[in-house]
């Protein structure tokens, strides 16, 4: 069957391809942005197959460095409605198929 | 008598522990058995009285725990075989006469270690009071701070849309990298429109060479009058000489201006500054600097905007870049034209001392003796200012302050202000350092020193009208001209206060000019678009040329001889300057006698005034 086998070969190609970190929407001052981006991929390459602890990881982090009530969700696929503090907020995807949402709202 | 046998009976009672009130029948429900089952053991215990004691026995544990740390607190303790006792003993006011009578004697060693104890005060010798203070009153202060503000953010995310994502991002840096390719192409597209602006600043150079060619092509007939013209008739006129126009010079967006000052470049002597600004005090907008070479009529050299308009300037006499300007709004500044910026180098500021009403006058100074350049400035607040570049800024420091009658008064008291003399004209003499002229609005021109800023050295009753212009003749160290609107030129010798020749023009007088090449001639300009010259030394009564050098509705108003070419230059208020050649009749040498040897150069100059001021005063004499 080369037909599954050009498309696991392609899977394969988008996983390494799009492994990147990808910020879909954000109101972050650019430093933040950065810091919390970079948190974001290691929590989530540490837990490659834990989203639980990535998040958690992800959230203590951001409650030590920018101060408390900071909400991590990390999945691969759901709905949010969330209000926030401006200038708070990083919604990205990673490794292809993750997406991470992280918000401050006391 | 059996109640007395009855008496006599014996009844036996035994006391015993049975309490005879106590129940005899006391049944209770056996659970076991299930029936009631009388209760046997009835509690006999009858309980009349209870006391709780306070005695310990001496050898416990308690009471020696008690003893040591109780004894001195005012609790005697009362020596008993085997029993301690203790009671508590007030302590009467004299405290020694305690504890006497029979009890003293069987127990003197106790009595004598209690007498060892500490004195125990009267307990109950006290007073006791209160008092209340008030209570501070309390307040209640809140406030309301606005909430961090917050937005909603909401979205929903699944595989694919993380994927179509991703795919787009990828797409879109596919076009990022086909662009920065194209840009590196682009690049080299700007790099070689870079190399051509390049090219064209080398090319300035040669353009300007070349623009130079085209202007000495195109007005070659001028150059040519310029060099070579000599007015022939000139030999027929007896004294009166004529004025040829040569180039005008004008700048497009200058028009709307008037000329208010003029100055040759003392290094460059084609190349002059015109300062351009207004004198409708009504109707000021802006001024401009302008410098024109002979050799480009067509386009200044050099062009500088100013916010105000200019009111004077002056070009350095050796440093001939530095040009001081004065301007309408009280500063003064000085351009660099090394510099390639539209701004001046050095601008005075309301904290380094401006002048609060026009500038008039700027004039160089030679350097002080830090070799920091220097300028002086006078303007209508009545301030004769010098100005020192120090490093980037300007120094000043008032040498003179003009009031109405006579020295100045400091005004300190504030009981007379002294009324302040309005500057409009000022001269340093040519030889002597410290002494200058300052020309006024009231009509007045004051000799000054720098070293005595208190008083004026004299005071000449010049002029009715502002006086326009005081200059100092270039050979003769006595003399001085000035002129006014109220039509006059007058010349004056400074040792006397009046003036030795009086010229009415019939015009308001905007500017005189002393020439370079003769103590005897000088020029006026006047506002019915004469030019008037003078030479003292042909005609004492009249000038030797009079001539509209300009287009109706023109007013004059400067005049500038050039350094060494025969040749003035007049402004008008419609921001042109031109250039005139002086024939010969207008700059006549003096006549040289058979045999006489004359002085050459300056000191012919001074001889040929001071001839003329002896005419003067001899007919006085008579």
């Amino acid at each position: 069957m080369a037909g599954t086998g050009e498309g696991k070969k392609e899977e394969a190609d988008y996983k390494r391809l799009h492994s990147f970190p990808l910020i879909r929407h954000t109101d972050m001052p650019e430093e933040m942005r950065v810091e919390t981006m970079e948190l974001c991929v290691t929590a989530c390459e540490k837990f490659a197959t834990n989203n639980e602890s990535a998040a958690k990881m992800i959230k203590e982090s951001m409650d030590k460095k920018f101060g408390s009530s900071w909400h991590v969700v990390i999945g691969e696929g759901f709905g949010f409605e969330v209000t926030h503090e401006v200038k708070n907020l990083l919604y990205m995807f990673f490794g292809g198929s993750l997406a991470v949402c992280v918000w401050k709202c006391s | 008598h059996s109640k007395s046998n009855e008496l006599k009976e014996e009844i036996t009672r035994v006391l015993n522990a049975n309490n005879p009130h106590a129940p005899k029948n006391l049944v209770r429900y056996s659970f076991k058995e299930h029936f009631y089952k009388p209760v046997t053991a009835v509690d006999h215990l009858a309980v009349h009285f209870a006391l709780d004691g306070n005695l310990l026995h001496k050898d416990s544990e308690e009471a020696r725990r008690l003893s040591l740390f109780q004894l001195p607190t005012g609790m005697a303790a009362v020596k008993n075989p085997g029993i301690l006792i203790w009671t508590t003993t007030p302590v009467e006011d004299g405290g020694d006469s305690e504890e006497t009578g029979d009890e003293d004697k069987p127990r003197s060693a106790s009595s004598k270690r209690r007498k060892r104890e500490a004195k125990i005060t009267n307990q109950f010798n006290f007073s006791e009071r209160a008092g209340q203070t008030r209570n501070n009153p309390s307040r209640e202060r809140s406030c309301q701070t606005e909430p961090p503000p917050r937005v909603t953010f909401s979205g929903s995310v699944n595989q694919w849309e993380i994927y179509d994502a991703y795919f787009q991002k990828m797409q879109n840096q596919d076009i990022i990298e086909k662009r920065k390719k194209s840009t590196v192409e682009k690049k080299d597209d700007f790099d070689v429109k870079k190399k051509m602006m390049m090219e064209l600043a080398k090319v300035g150079e040669v353009a300007m060479i070349i623009e130079r060619m085209v202007i000495q092509n195109t007005m070659d007939d001028i150059a040519q009058d310029f060099k070579y013209f000599e007015d022939a008739s000139d030999e027929f006129r007896d004294q009166e000489g004529t004025l040829l126009p040569l180039w005008t010079f004008q700048y497009e967006k200058a028009r709307h201006l008037t000329v208010t000052a003029l100055c040759w470049n003392n290094k460059y002597q084609d190349l002059f500054a015109v300062g351009l600004g207004s004198y409708d005090f009504g109707k000021q907008e802006g001024g401009m600097l302008l410098f024109f070479s002979l050799k480009n009529s067509a386009f200044p050299e050099h062009i500088y905007s100013t916010a105000s308009g200019i009111l004077c300037l002056d070009i350095h006499p050796q440093l001939s870049y530095l040009v001081a300007v004065g301007f309408y709004d009280g500063c003064v500044a000085v351009y660099n034209l090394k510099e390639k910026q539209e701004d001046p180098v050095y601008k005075s500021t309301a904290s380094t001392g401006k002048h609060t009403d026009p500038v008039w006058q700027v004039r160089w100074q030679n350097d002080d003796m830090d070799s920091n350049h220097m300028f002086c400035s006078v303007s209508s607040d009545g301030r004769v200012v010098t100005w020192t570049l120090v490093k980037n800024e300007l120094m000043s420091s008032d040498i003179i302050r003009l009031s109405v009658k006579g020295a100045p008064s400091d005004g300190s008291d504030g009981s007379q202000l002294p009324v302040i003399s309005h500057g409009t004209s000022l001269d340093f003499h040519k030889q002597i350092d410290y002494l200058f002229l300052v020309g006024t609005e009231e009509g007045k021109i004051y000799k000054c020193s720098k070293t005595y800023s208190s008083q004026f050295l004299e005071t000449y009753d010049a002029h009715r009208m502002p006086v326009d212009t005081v200059k100092w003749n270039h050979f003769h160290p006595k003399i001085f001209i000035s002129c006014s609107s109220d039509w006059n030129v007058k010349i004056w010798d400074h040792t006397v206060n009046t003036p030795m020749f009086t010229f009415d023009l019939n015009s308001p007088v905007g500017d005189v000019c002393w020439a370079p090449y003769s103590s005897t001639i000088f020029a006026a300009v006047t506002i019915d678009r004469k030019v008037h010259v003078f030479d003292l030394s042909i005609n004492k009564f009249e000038g030797i040329c009079h001539q509209i050098v300009v287009a109706k509705k023109t007013r004059l108003t400067h005049i500038e001889f050039n350094p060494i070419y025969p040749i003035i230059i007049v402004g008008d208020d419609r921001g042109t300057v031109t250039s005139l050649k002086l024939s010969p009749n207008l700059r006549k040498k003096p006549k040289s006698k058979k045999g006489q040897e004359l002085p050459k150069g300056s000191e012919a100059e001074v001889l040929k005034m001071d001839r003329l001021l002896s005419l003067l005063r001899e007919p006085e004499l008579d």
